[in-house]
């Protein structure tokens, strides 16, 4: 076989790769989904994930949160300023984080959080042959594993969300008013008259949403079909960050554009 | 009256056996690690499989759980066709057997007392006052009562080994398969598995699989032994039969002496032939 040959079937293996790695992906959120009724037959479980994937990711998600608050204030004051439009910080910071920030950047770090946690547990339970021990013990591991799991991450990912624009909100709040002395009064009314509920926080909702179903589900199929070793366990961690990051903001981009066209 | 799994049967039935394997072939792939297996296990039996390491024991034992299918021939569980039983019919004739796993297998996120109650808040709707005590009888029966609260990490490899047993046993199944039950046991924690087996198989009427090469403690529990070497049964019979056989193979295994017909090293295939010859040539 030729050089040029060779290159051609290794293009067309890795599209044939790519092609069943979706299908399996898709396979198994079909199954998830199919097994969700113990989301509501068993709430207990869901709620332990929410509590084990939500509260573990508070302290990361507060801390990014502030500091972005922060850094918007600065940037939007120095931007407005400039335009003698300072008075409209509040309503920058707030449609910044809501539409944008908020959902995208926790989704980021609920990948880098959450989702290799996630990973990790997956992998090692497969590895421990924890989830081989339950399908002999009659007990279906997608129902009792992964579907609880799955519905945490995305109920958790919009409240993680919200913390983060809340949390953000304040920061910009603190170095607008606080340090630099813009108008309290300016900055919370132009917030509360520019912000809609259904274009800007409802569609923030809808993104992390959204967010909240892929990363979770890209964290636990890495986690199902990691190879039982600790290498394969490690790769699996790593891939979960990297294809959780860019499926983030190739949606992100692919939402904005459907959302906010008009 | 003898009771099985808590259900009581009259002592003049003819019971029908519990595991049937008929012409069985086993393996992965296209490769085959067991063939023309023929075994029967009836209730209330405790049957040892013995083989050396990398035999084909473990892969008997996915046979009956289901977890591998044969590739010739028929395996029967509880008159059910393996080969016929997937989705809910195969959870059901799972939800009759107990395995204890060769690493133990037990839940990490989960206590010694949750591992154990494991099976019986899946599959039974008892109150947790009953959950308590049941596991707690059970956790007795392995000595570790009061260690029911501990964590898994906090349990030594003999230990888990012993959690793993008593979750294994929780449900009081009617089939119970243990992957090397005695290993990493001390000598105590070894002679009271062994008797624990027995004890369990004999009131409760069920049949007891050991995979093991413990050689002297199953000899002393075991009805029937089936020992397998060479990809294929190479003797099965009572343990008194089987000491008193005069098959070189089946004595040196028994008194695990170097020489004979079973060999130390792993065979010659061409495989390794290939590897060795390109790694020369590197």
């Amino acid at each position: 076989m030729s050089a040029l040959s060779q290159r051609i079937a290794a293009l067309g293996h890795g599209f044939v790769s790519m092609i069943t790695g979706l299908g399996a992906f898709a396979r198994l959120f079909g199954a998830i989904l199919a097994r969700s009724g113990v989301v509501l037959r068993r709430p207990r479980l869901t709620a332990q994930q929410v509590h084990f994937i939500g509260n573990h990711s508070l302290l990361i998600i507060g801390v990014s949160g502030l500091f972005v608050g922060f850094v918007l204030g600065l940037q939007g004051y120095y931007t407005l300023n400039r335009y003698g439009s300072e008075e409209a910080l509040g309503l920058l910071v707030a449609l910044s984080l809501t539409r944008e920030l908020g959902p995208v950047v926790t989704a980021l770090l609920f990948a880098g959080r959450a989702g290799t946690s996630l990973t990790a547990e997956i992998g090692l339970m497969k590895a421990g042959e924890q989830l081989a021990a339950m399908e002999v013990m009659a007990v279906d591991p997608i129902r009792r594993v992964l579907a609880p799991r799955f519905w945490g991450g995305v109920i958790a990912m919009p409240v993680l969300a919200a913390v983060f624009s809340m949390v953000g909100v304040l920061g910009g709040w603190f170095v607008g008013v606080v340090l630099i002395g813009i108008d309290p009064g300016a900055f919370w009314s132009q917030m509360q008259g520019g912000v809609d509920v259904i274009d800007d926080v409802l569609n923030g909702v809808i993104k992390s949403l959204v967010f909240g179903v892929v990363v979770t589900l890209i964290a636990l199929h890495q986690g199902w079909t990691a190879r039982a070793t600790p290498e394969g366990v490690s790769r699996a961690t790593t891939r979960t960050v990297v294809s959780g990051a860019l499926a983030v903001l190739g949606l992100d981009f692919l939402l904005t554009a459907l959302m906010f066209a008009h | 009256m003898l009771v099985r799994c808590g259900y009581p049967i009259p002592m003049n039935s003819d019971p029908d056996p519990l595991v049937t394997f008929d012409g069985v072939s086993l393996g992965y792939g296209e490769f085959t690690v067991l063939r023309g297996i023929d075994l029967q296990v009836m209730p209330g039996q405790v049957v040892a499989m013995m083989g050396g390491s990398g035999s084909g024991k473990t892969t008997l034992l996915r046979a009956v759980t289901g977890q591998l299918a044969a590739q010739k021939g028929s395996i029967h569980v509880f008159g059910e066709d393996m080969a016929r039983l997937d989705g809910e019919p195969l959870r059901a004739v799972r939800q009759r057997m107990g395995v204890l796993f060769q690493a133990g297998a037990l839940f990490t996120d989960l206590n010694v007392f949750e591992n154990v109650a494991f099976p019986l808040r899946e599959h039974t709707h008892i109150s947790e006052q009953q959950i308590l005590e049941r596991v707690l009888d059970k956790l007795q029966a392995v000595g570790l009562r009061h260690a029911a609260h501990l964590r898994i990490s906090e349990i030594s490899g003999g230990m888990a080994r012993r959690v793993a047993l008593a979750r294994a046993i929780v449900l009081e199944p009617e089939l119970i398969l243990y992957d090397e039950p005695f290993a990493g046991l001390d000598p105590i924690s070894l002679g009271i598995t062994a008797q624990l087996i027995r004890t369990m198989t004999d009131q409760l009427g069920c049949a007891s699989i050991l995979i093991t090469h413990d050689v002297a403690e199953s000899f002393s529990i075991v009805d029937q032994v089936y020992l397998i070497g060479q990809g294929r049964l190479m003797a099965h019979g009572t343990p008194k039969e089987l000491s008193a056989s005069q098959d070189e193979y089946l004595q040196q295994f028994l008194q695990g002496r170097p020489d004979g017909p079973i060999g130390f090293h792993y065979p010659l295939t061409p495989a390794f032939e290939r590897w060795l010859a390109a790694r020369r040539a590197a």
